[in-house]
């Protein structure tokens, strides 16, 4: 079984980023990178399925604007056998991502393509269904629990209130939402194991790009808090400023 | 759990390779995520945090600077980062990993035979099996070679008879390292629970190290097979040499205590306000924080240092000493400083200072007291012991 995980490099989900000089991207300088916290639960998963198997390869891809390594290097070393980092593309323009992701997808010839429901940065959540349109496979969203029977992938996904069971025949594209499992630490020993490991590096063919960031901008700073009052005599006032001004109860 | 970033106030993360600094953040988000929200109350219980043991395994975190047998093959750098992060969440943990990886599991390496290594060294790399080192004696603590406890061969099996003090590990131990004099050469055995004679029971009472188990071994008639004695254990030297890889671990710990707690005092400083201000800006408690910031930036960089001439088979004991006594008494007097930062605040449990001070105690005199370790250095400086 060759299980595929997409993973994107993020800005760790503690950092504050701010706007850049140019107004339209956002400074570098200082940002810790991390793996997108939900392709951790397709990492781990995948990595479960190959041990249950007890065969299989598990195949990290990422596409990367920096050719930026380092988050492959973990998801190997936390166990996926190889990486291909995609070099180029936007870190915002999810359609070319799922063009490019697709392009190399193609030639892997999986069994199953797990992602995660989301990336943390640009939480537009289209990169899983854009890639299974181009490949032509069907897919299950914001999956919290995934079983294989043959060739059958058996999703369970949250819906509002209820539980939705979804049967996909493989191949086929899941992505991942918290609970589906807990992600590993890599190991020391994965550590080490990590850098002989193959990783390759592909330079992105050009895709016109469809989005065009104008402008960014921090958001406009809270207003100040207000204190109505003390003690026990201040709750009517609060109680009737909740429900008037602010209409939250 | 509010997010650690540590401390790099000289870009020493350059220093670093890409495997060191991965070792390093692995360690790190497993402290902040998984053992931190523990301590609290095993610290007030005086229990272990058991079910991290685990992982603990399953990372490789135990003898990682060892090779084969199932250890993870890490280079001396790497494996002080990981004590490093360890000890930022708390010495008792870091001791934990210590004695088994340098106390137990590189006795085992270094002077066991092929039969022991396969024996016991996968098992206890995975944290299946945890281990002791016995070599303390109620009336023998910094001066070991003195010790009581004696074997005696009979026939294929080895009788012991003495007690330990003060043994990290002690009760929960599957294997214990017991040093024992034959005739009058220090060798060592590995006696293992359940064996005739043997016994083990707690200390009461610790005001430091409280998450670990620090017992006392009883030797009464203790029958140990002939398979089980040491075969390379060659005087006192041999002990010595598994205090010295443990102490080079120390070293490093003993920069996480001292993070965690200037990190502490940085921010609860930051946000106290006392008179016209947040006390983070007066000069006094300015002061305070420059000569934290200071004292750590040096011991890492002693340590790096070390760490490399160790990895090319360098270090000698002498710089291991050096190092271990510079930065637990460092590290010491930060805790000692943050704690003061903290106000009233900081004899709380919630806060972490107070608990790696009274750690610190523990690291000030275990494993070569910081007098010893002055006596170690002043011998080598001199030509001349003052020990005796
Ligand atoms: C929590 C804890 C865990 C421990 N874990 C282990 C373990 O796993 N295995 C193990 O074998 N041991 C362990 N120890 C024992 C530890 O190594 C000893 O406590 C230490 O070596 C000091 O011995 P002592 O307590 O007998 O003190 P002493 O040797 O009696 O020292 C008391 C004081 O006298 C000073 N002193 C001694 N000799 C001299 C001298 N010649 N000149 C000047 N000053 C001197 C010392 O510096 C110290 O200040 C542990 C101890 C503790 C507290």
């Amino acid at each position: 079984m060759i299980l595929a995980v997409c993973i994107k490099r993020v800005p760790d989900t503690n950092a504050r980023p701010q706007v850049a000089p140019d107004g339209k991207s956002i400074n570098p300088q200082g940002i810790e990178w991390v793996i997108n916290p939900y392709d951790e639960f397709a990492i781990e998963e995948a990595l479960r399925l190959k041990e249950k198997a007890g065969t299989g390869e598990v195949v990290g891809v990422s596409v990367d604007p920096d050719g930026n390594e380092s988050i492959l290097r973990k998801a190997l070393a936390m166990g996926v056998d190889r990486g291909i980092l995609v070099k180029g593309g936007s870190m915002f323009d999810g359609a070319v991502t799922a063009e490019l992701l697709a392009g190399v997808l193609k030639n892997v010839k999986a069994d199953l393509i797990l992602f995660g429901k989301q990336a943390v940065d640009s939480d537009s959540y289209q990169v899983p269904s854009l890639v299974a349109h181009h490949l032509g496979l069907p897919r299950a969203n914001v999956v919290t629990k995934l079983e294989i029977q043959g060739t059958k992938a058996v999703c369970r996904r949250q819906i509002e209130g209820n539980e939705e069971l979804l049967e996909l025949s493989t191949p086929c594209i899941v992505s991942c939402q918290k609970g589906l499992n807990e992600p590993r630490y890599p190991s020391l020993k994965g550590i080490m194991a990590a850098k002989k490991k193959p990783l390759e590096v592909l330079e992105a063919p050009p895709i016109e790009a469809r989005i065009e960031i104008l402008k960014m901008e921090p958001p406009p700073p809270r207003p100040p808090g207000r204190i109505v009052g003390k003690g026990r005599e201040a709750v009517p006032e609060l109680v009737r400023l909740l429900r008037e001004e602010a209409k939250v109860i | 759990m509010r997010e650690f970033k540590g401390l790099d106030f000289y870009e020493m993360d350059g220093l670093f390779s890409e495997e060191e600094v991965m070792v390093r953040d692995t360690v790190r988000s497993f402290v902040t995520e998984k053992l931190l929200p523990l301590l609290p109350e095993c610290w007030e219980k005086g229990t272990f945090p058991k079910t991290l043991i685990r992982d603990i395994g399953e990372m490789g975190l135990m003898g990682a600077n060892l090779t084969g047998y199932g250890c993870a093959g890490m280079n001396n750098v790497a494996y002080g980062l990981a004590m490093q992060e360890l000890e930022r969440g708390d010495s008792g943990v870091r001791s934990f990993c210590s004695v088994q990886g340098a106390l137990v599991m590189y006795p085992i390496h270094t002077f066991g035979n092929e039969e022991q290594k396969q024996r016991y060294l996968p098992r206890l790399a995975e944290a299946e099996i945890i281990g002791c080192f016995g070599l303390t004696e109620p009336d023998f603590g910094s001066n070991p070679g003195g010790m009581k406890t004696r074997a005696v061969r009979k026939g294929n099996r080895w009788i012991l008879n003495g007690t330990k003090m003060w043994i990290t590990n002690g009760s929960s131990a599957d294997v214990a390292v017991v040093w024992a004099k034959v005739d009058d050469v220090v060798h060592g055995f590995l006696v293992e629970r359940g064996m005739k004679g043997f016994r083990a029971q707690e200390v009461r009472g610790k005001l430091s190290l409280r998450v670990s188990d620090t017992s006392e071994l009883i030797l009464e008639d203790c029958e140990v097979p002939e398979e089980n004695h040491l075969p390379g254990t060659d005087g006192i030297k041999s002990a010595f040499m598994c205090l010295n890889a443990a102490r080079y671990g120390i070293a490093w710990g003993a920069i996480g205590a001292a993070m965690a707690c200037y990190d502490e005092a940085l921010s609860y400083a930051r946000n106290r306000v006392q008179f016209t201000k947040p006390i983070a800006g007066y000069q006094l408690v300015q002061a305070k924080l420059v000569q934290m910031l200071t004292e750590i930036t040096k011991a890492q960089l002693l340590c790096l240092q070390l760490g490399r001439l160790k990895d090319q088979g360098k270090a000698s004991h002498v710089q291991v000493s050096m190092a271990k006594r510079n930065n637990v008494w460092e590290a010491l007097k930060i805790a000692r400083m943050a704690r003061d930062i903290l106000g009233g605040n900081g004899i709380i449990n919630e806060y972490q200072s107070m608990r790696h001070m009274c750690n610190l105690e523990t690291v000030y005199t275990y494993e070569g007291t910081h007098d010893i370790h002055t006596l170690i250095i002043g011998e080598h400086i001199t030509g001349l012991p003052a020990y005796y």
